[in-house]
């Protein structure tokens, strides 16, 4: 299976070299060339005018799923509580079921958690699917797994999503694998094509380097997950929703794991994917004085102080404060850049957050592209005069 | 205590830049290392078979350069190693990758642990280990922080969660993806590096007939997703850069932040 080049078509117009997903074809004198690496995927093949690309690879026929319909939310929920990311994929799952004409429904597994099928139809699920069971108290791999497996089988969704999360980063996998679909992790966005009706899944991939949009042609539901702070909630009043139980039969024998304690670790300030503003500093702040101050400013604007990896590292920001592609990704109302030049990697954590000011001393830093305002100069000077004129607004008001 | 762990050859992220022209990653010139999570997937294998005994068998998937990061993986302590490199491989997603590692560990037999990273900086998925598992119908924990007791037919972890662990008794054998904090990988042993890298180097080389699969069950053909297209990021912001001396130019800035109603 290849795909090769007439090289008497080619007018060496570059476009298959822009449409392929791999770098794999390059401009030798003139004239396009595939290099080792083609996965002969036929990205090229219609993109090229001059019908110059030949390939021998059979298309692969696209099942027929007119069967398959309904966006599905894994309802993650803890000790009782639902998580902030289902909310969110129950928001984006309503725009994408408006655009297909299907319902939203949430899939709700635990022990005792009926009652929270109310909270996710206020949020837009018109199904919820609830298994509520002993077995099913604490999230545990298999279990879950299993009677995902079982729903999915039995109401044949189009399209799955859950939060990339510990738990959703260590249920989706298994799942997709049980079911036998493909998997795509850590969203950023997730639209219908608008003629195929299949859902285009966009990622950051190579450390957030670059943006690959990815399609599953070839299995349902589509399924993928998305990282917590990605996607917006919105509240659906006066929603209202059916609610159906399923009968769980899972055997503690072959669930393969015990949980023998869980336990919490306390936690300083809010979390930073909830806080409103945040104040980040880079290796620009240096030291704990310049994070002193950088606290100040976050009291006086009701935020949380975030940082980027390296500070994390010097031990400046608690690790569970770092932003970025290693990191959480933040969307808060305001984010100040302090001394952060903004590597992509940390770009990645960050560039969904509503405003974003920049301070740094370098006018050529990649932060001060991505920022709504940005001030080149010494933030020793800019953050003490911005809480002095805050502290004044305050003292006045 | 038979240990299989999974390594991959990435290029160093930090590194990799776009051509400003086309778009595509520029490969050229830029390292090709170990997955960082992996380091510390071998350093784990290694560290329960010096206390208990056994074997620790490293595999990788990828091009023929990946044996690279094999030899590194035998210096560090892995006793075997195999490479599955085949052209019919490349281009897979995780469907057809966790397929073809499955299947590879199927051929190499009995084990106690499979020992993977979370996740590879390439791809940052962290698909792989709890896929591969499940075609091996296999228990799992991922986000391992600490290994507490081996017990004799099970394993004894904590379970790092956003706020707080677990302490799970897993059943074995089972599949574990472990981070960074769990321990600190060691540096490859250079006499052992250098037999990994001889003539009679231990590493096995695998294609598609030796694990007994289809070409067109493995690589971008036996995937289920695929990439259709490929962007660099771009962000629209106002862009703009206040100037002046510094009392102005953060009044100015307090200013947007009331006329955003941000304060």
């Amino acid at each position: 299976m290849t795909v090769w080049i007439e090289a008497d078509l080619c007018n060496g117009c570059k476009r298959c070299i822009k449409a392929c997903p791999y770098g794999a074809i390059e401009l030798k004198d003139g004239k396009a060339s595939i290099l080792d690496r083609c996965t002969s995927c036929g990205a090229c093949l219609d993109v090229c005018r001059e019908k110059a690309i030949k390939t021998d690879v059979k298309q692969r026929a696209i099942p027929d799923f007119s069967d398959r319909k309904g966006i599905w939310v894994f309802a993650e929920q803890r000790y009782g509580t639902l998580s902030k990311v289902s909310f969110e994929l129950l928001g984006k799952a309503q725009e994408l079921a408006e655009t297909l004409n299907q319902d939203v429904s949430a899939l709700l597994l635990g022990n005792q958690v009926s009652h929270l099928s109310e909270i996710l139809i206020k949020y837009g699920a018109q199904n919820v699917y609830i298994a509520d069971d002993p077995c099913l108290k604490n999230y545990r791999t298999n279990a879950y797994t299993s009677i995902i497996k079982e729903l999915v089988n039995q109401y044949k969704p189009n399209i799955l999503l859950m939060g990339a999360t510990h738990i959703g980063r260590d249920l989706a996998p298994r799942v997709s694998r049980r079911i036998g679909v493909g998997l795509t992790a850590d969203c950023t966005e997730l639209t219908i094509d608008p003629e195929e009706k299949i859902l285009l899944q966009t990622r950051p991939a190579f450390g957030g380097n670059i943006m690959a949009t990815i399609a599953n042609r070839f299995s349902r539901p589509q399924m993928a997950t998305v990282r917590p702070g990605v996607m917006a909630a919105v509240e659906k009043p006066g929603n209202k929703g059916n609610i159906v139980q399923h009968k769980v039969a899972i055997k503690e024998e072959d669930i393969g794991t015990k949980i023998l304690e869980v336990v919490m670790e306390e936690k300083k300030g809010t979390d930073i994917c909830d806080a409103k503003v945040l104040v980040a500093g880079g290796r620009g702040v240096g030291d704990a004085g310049g994070f002193k101050v950088l606290h100040e400013l976050a009291s006086l604007l009701g935020g949380e102080v975030a940082g980027t990896r390296i500070v994390v590292e010097e031990g400046l920001v608690p690790v569970e404060n770092q932003v970025g592609q290693t990191g959480k990704s933040v969307r808060p109302e305001l984010y100040i850049a302090c001394g952060i030049s903004g590597a992509i990697q940390h770009r990645a954590g960050m560039m969904n957050s509503r405003y974003i000011i920049a301070i740094n001393k370098d006018p050529r830093a990649p932060i001060l592209q991505v920022a709504d305002w940005s001030i080149v100069g010494d933030l020793n000077k800019v953050v003490p005069e911005m809480i002095a004129q805050l502290k004044e607004i305050k003292g006045n008001g | 205590m038979d240990i299989i762990v999974l390594v991959k050859q990435v290029p160093d992220t930090t590194e990799v830049k776009l051509d400003p022209k086309t778009g595509n990653l520029i490969r050229e010139g830029i390292e090709s290392i170990i997955n960082p999570d992996d380091r510390h997937a071998i350093e784990a294998a290694v560290g329960l078979k010096e206390r208990l005994g056994g074997k620790v068998t490293a595999v990788s998937m990828g091009p023929p350069q990946a044996i690279d990061a094999l030899s590194e993986a035998m210096g560090m302590g892995a006793d075997n190693a195999v490479l599955l490199t085949d052209m019919a491989f490349a281009g897979a997603d995780t469907w057809a990758t966790s397929f073809t590692l499955g299947k590879a560990i199927e051929k190499i037999g009995k084990f106690d642990l499979l020992i993977c990273g979370r996740q590879a900086i390439d791809g940052d998925t962290a698909q792989i280990g709890p896929q591969v598992a499940d075609y091996l119908n296999i228990p799992q924990v991922s986000y391992v922080c600490e290994v507490e007791e081996i017990k004799e037919k099970s394993i004894v972890v904590r379970r790092r969660l956003e706020d707080g662990f677990e302490r799970i008794e897993c059943e074995m054998p089972a599949m574990l993806t472990v981070i960074g904090e769990l321990n600190k990988p060691r540096y490859a042993h250079v006499a052992k590096l250098i037999d990994a890298c001889n003539d009679k180097s231990p590493i096995k080389v695998w294609n598609s007939a030796d694990i007994g699969v289809q070409v067109a069950e493995v690589g971008l053909s036996g995937s289920l997703t695929h990439v259709i297209k490929t962007f660099a990021p771009k962000f629209q912001r106002q862009g703009e850069v206040l100037e002046g001396e510094t009392n102005e130019i953060v009044s100015q800035l307090i200013g947007k932040l009331k006329e955003n109603r941000l304060i």
